[in-house]
């Protein structure tokens, strides 16, 4: 670098630098800047999962299970409206099944002679809301409206890991600087720690057809899975397929080099 | 991507160049390039294919439990109306008395019903003329007539008179029991 | 184009003969195959047709998905969600699409650095450069407009924000704002134009990308040595060499595409967009897609909002004045070594915006803001045009073919 240059570009990056320096002390004074607050909450507890990984797969017995715990605990509050009955069949769910799952419920219908009437539910029907509206769902768990669970282990930051630390997360004695209004409850993997929804799962509080015992723990891991399944039933496809493609791209690629070099060598 | 890039059109720095040369590696890479190219045009044309909300309504039961004999039941069956439709004892006796040689489109009464079931008629309520829906009940052969262009079928669903070509489709369907038809 | 006075060559042979005489299609795409280019390119250059590539990708699988979508706020979320459920592969076109997104970015960045580098953009390419900064500017309103489309939280409130920019602009500000919304707020009217001309803007870069190589092949392309070609022996036709190049470099490009799509589709996305737009909930960060960080850190870092736009858009204006800027006789960063080191600082500082961008409005991140945008601008308003006049370069070679 010549001297004259050095001697420009020292001036230039001291005025920048001297800027700098002024910028923070306008905003800080002479000393450290204080952390950035967040809203507390704790990381969520890292579990392993049989769908983790480039070749993750679906445990369609824990599915199964989920989808029992789902039924009888989670759907008195959560609409699960962009899942169809027929999509259970690839959790592992026979035809018979989902049309005896389906049936189970009505839905409104227009009859012969143009009344409303109410008929069985289809496969090909999406599950039913508990809520008509999402003003009633708010009214009635005092203000905040439960959400839909269709897409919940995309729509959270480490998705399952998340709804598994929070729904096993009640239970402990807040922190004393913490106030819990009444109504709601303390959970440290929550967003500021407080939460609406009350402990949702207990000890056997659902019955395992496959004897598996129905711990909160457990019940908690099968409704992950469960979760997961609903919100990303394509999965297992996908992953399969992109083993293939990629295994395609990389010999494809070492050809293209290959030839490259082949038709290069006429230049060098 | 280059298709067939053993073709040398002109080499730049004037040393001789050998096209004959059909160098193995490079129309391997090329073929996998095709391959690939063509596998990926799949998902794009599959993808206008019926989705699969589409397909699972792609069948439909219809409880035929208040049907009476002489009376006609529409449904509704992707997205064409079907009419279920059961006959009397005398009305399947006249369908059969048919002399079917002299018919358009050939087909017995048997062979547009279900065994033991011969009372219930099930076609796609759509003429094979150009495509209107027949009323019921109406023209000379105690079936169905088509306003559109004067089309009569008779009780077995089959073309007597007018332009269409075919009798009345009878789609796929069967009997889960005897209250209940699952069509498709 | 041609004159019709002009003498033509006499028709050939065959079908193509036939055509040809009649429409010179097969004339020019052999001229596009002995393009002459320089036979010295390394893989920076192969990112320009990697980046037509893209383009490509995005418009197919745009198309394809819009035969599915619904631009409507009760529907909008549920096409989307119509699409990765029900249509055939439509989990695949989707995340294609939106992972197809960011990969056009990073390509273009890429390719965007490369001219900074090696002075891609200094006379006579200048106008090819300009073709460039606008086709960026499209890309970035496509994106944008795109990413409302899906209706979750984040496209909602991400809209509500950069729509919100042109409320602020002095006396005719709110005016502009709602007629760009066609509300007060971003709403179904908003949703459904910004469908409309999301789809029509990657036919603009398309016509803007034919522009682009057009000024390229008039001069032809620049090289790493920056020295310009002088003869013969400096060149190659473009096929075979750089076709089967570019065919590696789309190879290396597809993986890395691929192991996003099928391992990682949402990696790069942001979970709130899982969540339906709610006008009465706002997210606890709102955060553009990766690729407009840089920029989103520029606007939050001046405290005035209207400027904080001024800021914003100059960041890109600046883009324009380069060729001026960057007043160095030397074309390529390889002889300049002293630029080189403020090149690298300069990226650097680019990426540390991004950060920037991505992190609350709080604490350090506002000053390191704030000090990361000045230097931004101080690097093209002072340090290029000083680098340029003062620095003593390595010697420039006679011709690309005899450097090292």
């Amino acid at each position: 670098m010549n001297q004259r240059l050095s001697t420009v570009l020292v001036g230039l990056l001291s005025a920048f630098f001297l800027i700098s320096a002024l910028m923070y002390v306008s905003n800080f004074g002479f000393k450290a800047p204080e952390p950035v607050s967040h809203a507390k909450k704790e990381m969520p507890k890292p579990q392993q999962w049989s769908f983790d990984g480039p070749l993750g797969t679906f445990d369609k017995q824990s599915i199964q299970r989920g989808y029992k715990v789902y039924k009888e605990v989670c759907s008195a509050c959560h609409s699960m409206k962009l899942v169809a009955f027929r999509n259970l069949k690839g959790a592992g769910f026979s035809d018979a099944e989902i049309k005896a799952i389906a049936a189970d419920y009505t839905y409104p219908s227009v009859g012969e002679d143009g009344s409303n009437v109410d008929r069985k539910g289809l496969p090909s029907d999406h599950f039913k809301s508990p809520f008509e509206t999402k003003e009633a769902a708010a009214a009635a768990n005092g203000g905040a409206a439960p959400p839909d669970l269709s897409l919940m282990a995309k729509a959270r930051e480490d998705g399952p890991n998340y709804i598994y630390s929070i729904l096993t997360g009640y239970g402990k004695t807040p922190p004393s600087d913490l106030q819990v209004p009444s109504g709601k409850y303390f959970n440290p993997y929550y967003s500021g720690q407080v939460i609406s929804m009350p402990q949702p799962l207990k000890e056997n509080q659902v019955d395992f057809q496959d004897g598996t015992k129905a711990t909160i723990s457990q019940e908690a891991h099968d409704v992950v899975n469960f979760l997961q399944y609903t919100a990303e039933p394509e999965m297992e496809l996908r992953k399969r397929m992109g083993l293939k493609v990629v295994v395609f791209l990389g010999i494809m690629t070492v050809f293209f080099y290959i030839a490259k070099l082949r038709i290069w060598a006429r230049v060098h | 991507m280059a298709k067939d890039s053993t073709k040398n059109t002109s080499c730049g720095d004037g040393e001789v160049c050998d096209p004959s040369k059909r160098d193995f590696m490079v129309l391997a890479a090329n073929g996998l390039g095709v391959v690939g190219a063509c596998t990926v045009a799949w998902p794009l044309i599959d993808s206008m294919n019926p989705s699969q909300d589409v397909l699972a309504q792609s069948s439909v039961e219809v409880d035929i439990s208040s049907v009476q004999p002489g009376q006609q039941k529409k449904a509704m069956w992707r997205g064409k109306p079907i009419f279920v439709y059961r006959r009397t004892p005398q009305q399947i006796a006249d369908a059969n008395k048919v002399d079917v040689a002299s018919l358009r489109d050939p087909q017995t009464d048997k062979e547009r019903t279900k065994p033991n079931h011969e009372e219930w008629l099930v076609v796609v309520g759509v003429c094979t003329h150009l495509g209107c829906i027949p009323i019921v009940g109406e023209g000379e052969f105690g079936g169905w007539f088509c306003p559109c262009h004067g089309s009569q079928y008779d009780i077995a669903g089959r073309i007597r008179k007018g332009p269409a070509p075919q009798n009345l489709v009878v789609p796929p369907y069967e009997f889960i029991n005897d209250k209940t038809i699952r069509i498709g | 184009m041609s004159d019709p006075l002009a003498p033509k060559a006499p028709q050939e042979k065959g079908i193509i003969g036939w055509i040809n005489y009649r429409l010179p299609i097969f004339d020019f795409t052999k001229s596009l195959q002995d393009y002459l280019t320089p036979k010295n390119l390394n893989y920076f250059w192969s990112f320009g047709s990697i980046a037509g590539v893209c383009l490509m990708i995005q418009i197919i699988t745009g198309i394809v998905l819009a035969m599915h979508y619904t631009p409507q706020t009760g529907h909008a979320f549920e096409s989307v969600e119509h699409i990765m459920r029900d249509v055939n592969y439509g989990w695949l076109l989707r995340y294609t699409h939106a992972v197809g997104a960011s990969m056009f970015f990073v390509t273009v960045y890429i390719h965007i650095f490369r001219a900074f580098y090696y002075g891609s953009y200094k006379n006579p390419r200048e106008l090819l450069w300009f073709i460039g900064v606008i086709i960026l500017l499209a890309m970035m309103a496509a994106a944008f407009m795109g990413y409302v489309l899906p209706w979750g939280q984040m496209s909602l409130w991400g809209a509500t924000v950069i729509t919100s920019f042109f409320d602020k602009i002095p006396v005719i500000g709110t005016a502009i704002g709602t007629w760009l919304r066609g509300g007060f707020s971003v709403d179904n009217a908003t949703l459904n134009r910004f469908f409309a001309l999301h789809y029509l803007v990657p036919f603009i870069i398309l016509g803007l990308v034919v522009i682009h190589i057009w000024a390229l092949h008039h001069h032809g392309s620049s090289n790493p040595t920056g020295v310009e070609v002088k003869s013969k022996k400096d060149v190659i036709p473009f096929h075979p060499y750089y076709t089967i190049k570019d065919c590696f470099g789309f190879g290396v490009f597809f993986i890395i595409f691929a192991i996003f799509i099928f391992f990682i589709p949402n990696y790069l996305g942001h979970p709130d967009n899982y969540i339906p737009a709610d006008p009465m909930v706002t997210p606890p960060h709102i955060v553009p897609e990766w690729y407009f960080l840089p920029f989103y850190a520029i606007l939050r870092s001046i405290p005035n909002a209207f400027l904080g736009v001024v800021a914003m858009f100059s960041s890109i204006a600046v883009l324009f004045f380069l060729p001026w800027l960057d007043t160095s006789k030397v074309r390529s960063g390889r002889y300049r070594p002293v630029f080189k080191v403020f090149f690298w600082v300069f990226l650097v500082d680019v990426l540390f915006l991004g950060f920037i961008g991505e992190s609350p409005a709080e604490g350090w991140y506002v000053v390191g803001g704030r000090i990361a945008t000045l230097y931004y601008f101080f690097h093209f308003l002072v340090l290029l045009p000083v680098i340029g006049k003062l620095e003593t370069t390595r010697p420039v070679p006679a011709s690309l073919s005899e450097a090292k």
